[in-house]
């Protein structure tokens, strides 16, 4: 295999300049230079999948966003991380991903330590501005440890790719179509018959929201745990 | 028959209106409490995993959302079979408490003393608290003081953002801390204080209600109650006694996982408020009252010094009996704000509250639980079952104000009778009937976070139910 030659590709973000390795994501070379980008289902360590599209940004040029999770950077780009369009894009986006399922903060394991929740605060969105959709989904309680409530699910994938790519599990998929998308096991049987998955528990720690939580156990070992996956995903990403 | 209509009843929590009728030669003939919000609380939750019921049911009410807490976490305890340790028993105890001190406080203060500084015929624009502010700072102020006190509590023991509520299936999730325990304690002198004035001054101007006394809701009924195992006041543990009229032990100890055994529930088409009955003398006339009143009348002593020795008063005035007027069921509530405070301090000062055993684990063991607790306003029931991973599939409530449900109603109908004149309908006499209601302090749609506070609508109708007159208050 001939490996591809990684170039120094310089170009503008925000009309500053930057440099980054040209298979850099623009996501990357922005976090390197301390250029804020909101995201969510990106996860440092995780491929990525380009699921949520708030990290959209402008590239002269360019007729629409890109999603700068998984967009190269190329030579003498020209990109914006704000501006109205952008910002109301997000927003919409936001609010949709609200929309579809039944965020009831106020009674959720995740309400006060939610990814989602935070986005909605940083990108200022103090209400819906999509009407919400009605849906509702049967909780999966069956896994001893475990709790998968598809009412509060993004379909992030995140907990698809650790599974696959960190534990070798491969026990998660996303099944079903559009907003009746659900995360399953295996063959869509209920989590406690899953023969693949090892109970680890990676997927329900880097679930940004309360879709997926452990039965009876504090905040404390939640942070902690969270905290145990993530140092993991990074030590990995580095050693690659 | 006319029929008059007081839409929606104010100054009580939730939403409901009152029908009088009057038959042909124009006496009051019957008088109902119509309960018209809904929330179909139950079937929502439905499909929910037993440990979002605390959180979820809070929801419920805004005013005493820890009593559901309480009463569902108990339900889930049982569903796990386990028993919280001691420490979180008694933390659960002094939030209940707390709860029931904050509410008692703001029934009193913010709802019903317009009717006792001023009178049940003053003014409409002068009953209400901001016109107390007004003429009696102090008083305003020490209501203020005295509810924040609870809530402080309830903040500093079970509001941490955990789990959403700090009271789990299992036990709590907070432990209470040392500084917080000597922080409330020093609070607690202040608080009793005003508790000790409140009932001063509630006593003092007692004598100028006698025809209220004598007409709130005053007749013979049942009582049930949460009591301990001695017979003693009790709110969050015990068995559940029902006494008749006279004061007769009808069950001296039931279980509450069995109360379906002993109370009914009727569903009637013009309310959306189930009644409860007492099984064993069938519907109507199993009609039982529950709330401070009913826990006075039950219980034997309180088991603290300075609520044992006002209980010997209240207990007086039944001469031997329970005491029947509902319109004492304010004077029960200050005595309960007075317990709940020496009970508090009690429970702080307990040692084994400080422990850091506050959870028991524990996975479905039962199908069925029920967890029973006194809310301010009377016995809490919630009753779940589930499926073996916990998921719901049934959920009963019956919440405290229900149970009065059939008491309110025979209170409406005796004040209608006592005041209301078809030929000349004053304010006064409408706020009686309202006042009636607001005796058995309801939270009726035990959902709304509004006071209730809206305009009045009276609808007069002839026997054709045709509306002949709207009166409307502000
Ligand atoms: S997952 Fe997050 S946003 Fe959704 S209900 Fe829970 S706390 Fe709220
Ligand atoms: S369960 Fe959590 S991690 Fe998995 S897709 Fe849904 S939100 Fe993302
Ligand atoms: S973070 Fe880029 S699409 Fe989700």
């Amino acid at each position: 295999m001939i490996k591809q030659k990684v170039r120094v590709k310089s170009f503008k973000i925000n009309d500053i300049t930057v440099t980054g390795r040209s298979d850099q994501t623009l996501l990357e070379v922005a976090k390197e230079h301390d250029i804020f980008i909101p995201t969510l289902c990106y996860l440092e360590g995780l491929s990525c999948v380009g699921s949520c599209r708030l990290c959209l940004v402008e590239v002269k040029g360019a007729r629409e966003l890109v999603p700068a999770c998984t967009s190269k950077i190329k030579e003498d780009m020209e990109v914006f991380t704000t501006s109205e369009k952008i910002d109301s894009h997000r927003k919409m986006i936001l609010s949709m991903i609200f929309s579809e399922r039944s965020h009831t903060c106020s009674v959720c394991e995740a309400n006060g330590d939610c990814e989602l929740q935070d986005k909605s605060v940083e990108l200022q969105l103090d209400h819906s501005l999509v009407p919400y959709i009605d849906s509702r989904f049967a909780i999966d309680a069956s896994h001893k440890n475990f709790v998968h409530d598809p009412n509060r699910c993004i379909l992030c994938s995140r907990c698809v790719r650790v599974c696959n790519e960190i534990e070798g599990a491969n026990a998660i998929n996303i099944g079903g179509r559009g907003i009746n998308s659900m995360i399953i096991h295996d063959m869509d049987e209920p989590w406690i018959d899953s023969q693949s998955c090892t109970s680890c528990g990676k997927c329900v720690y880097v679930c940004p929201t309360g879709a997926l939580y452990e039965k009876e156990i504090t905040k404390e070992d939640v942070t902690t745990k969270r905290e145990i996956i993530r140092n993991l995903l990074k030590n990995r990403a580095e050693n690659e | 028959m006319k029929t008059i209509t007081i839409d929606p009843v104010t100054r009580i929590e939730g939403h409901a209106k009152i029908t009088i009728d009057l038959n042909e030669d124009g006496t009051v003939e019957d008088a109902r409490l119509h309960v018209t919000q809904y929330r179909g609380f139950e079937k929502f939750c439905e499909g929910k995993i037993y440990t979002d019921m605390p959180a979820l049911t809070a929801r419920t009410c805004g005013i005493c959302p820890v009593s559901h807490v309480i009463s569902s976490s108990k339900a889930c305890d049982t569903l796990l079979c386990v028993t919280p340790p001691q420490a979180a028993i008694n933390i659960r105890k002094i939030v209940n408490l707390a709860q029931i001190i904050q509410s008692h406080t703001l029934n009193f203060y913010h709802l019903s003393s317009p009717d006792f500084v001023y009178g049940f015929d003053a003014p409409k624009e002068d009953r209400n608290i901001f016109k107390l502010m007004q003429t009696h700072p102090q008083m305003a102020k020490d209501g203020i003081e005295l509810r924040a006190f609870g809530q402080k509590i309830i903040e500093a023991l079970a509001g941490k953002r955990i789990h959403p509520t700090g009271i789990i299936p299992g036990g709590v999730s907070n432990i209470l801390e040392i500084e917080v325990k000597e922080k409330l304690l020093q609070e607690i002198p202040k608080a009793m204080q005003i508790a000790q004035n409140t009932l001063k001054y509630f006593k003092e101007n007692l004598h100028k209600f006698q025809k209220e006394i004598e007409s709130f809701a005053s007749f013979p009924s049942l009582f049930m109650a949460l009591v301990g195992e001695d017979g003693s006041l009790e709110h969050y543990d015990g068995v559940l006694r029902f006494i008749d009229s006279e004061g007769n032990i009808l069950n001296e100890a039931i279980d509450p996982q069995n109360y379906k055994e002993f109370i009914g529930e009727a569903v009637e088409d013009d309310s959306y408020l189930k009644s409860p009955y007492y099984k064993p003398l069938g519907y109507p006339q199993g009609m039982y009252r529950v709330g401070a009143l009913a826990r006075l009348n039950i219980a034997t002593k309180c088991g603290t010094p300075l609520a044992d020795e006002e209980l010997q008063n209240f207990k007086a005035l039944g001469q031997g009996k329970p005491v029947q007027n509902s319109f004492y069921y304010h004077y029960a509530r200050i005595i309960e704000i007075i317990y709940g405070l020496e009970k508090i301090e009690q429970l702080l000062r307990d040692e084994e509250s400080l422990s850091d055993n506050i959870f028991a684990r524990g996975k479905i063991n039962n199908k069925r639980g029920v967890g029973c607790s006194e809310a301010p306003r009377g016995t809490l029931f919630h009753d779940y079952e589930v499926d073996h991973n916990g998921i719901i599939e049934k959920v009963n409530l019956i919440i405290a104000t229900g149970n009065n449900n059939l008491a309110m109603n025979a209170g409406v109908k005796q004040v209608a009778k006592a005041f209301i004149d078809p030929e000349d309908i004053t304010d006064g006499a409408l706020n009686r009937v309202e006042a009636v209601i607001r005796c058995f302090d309801p939270c009726l749609s035990c959902s709304t976070h509004a006071l209730g506070i809206v305009s009045s609508q009276i609808e007069l109708r002839d026997h054709h139910k045709k509306i002949i007159k709207i009166l409307k208050r502000n």
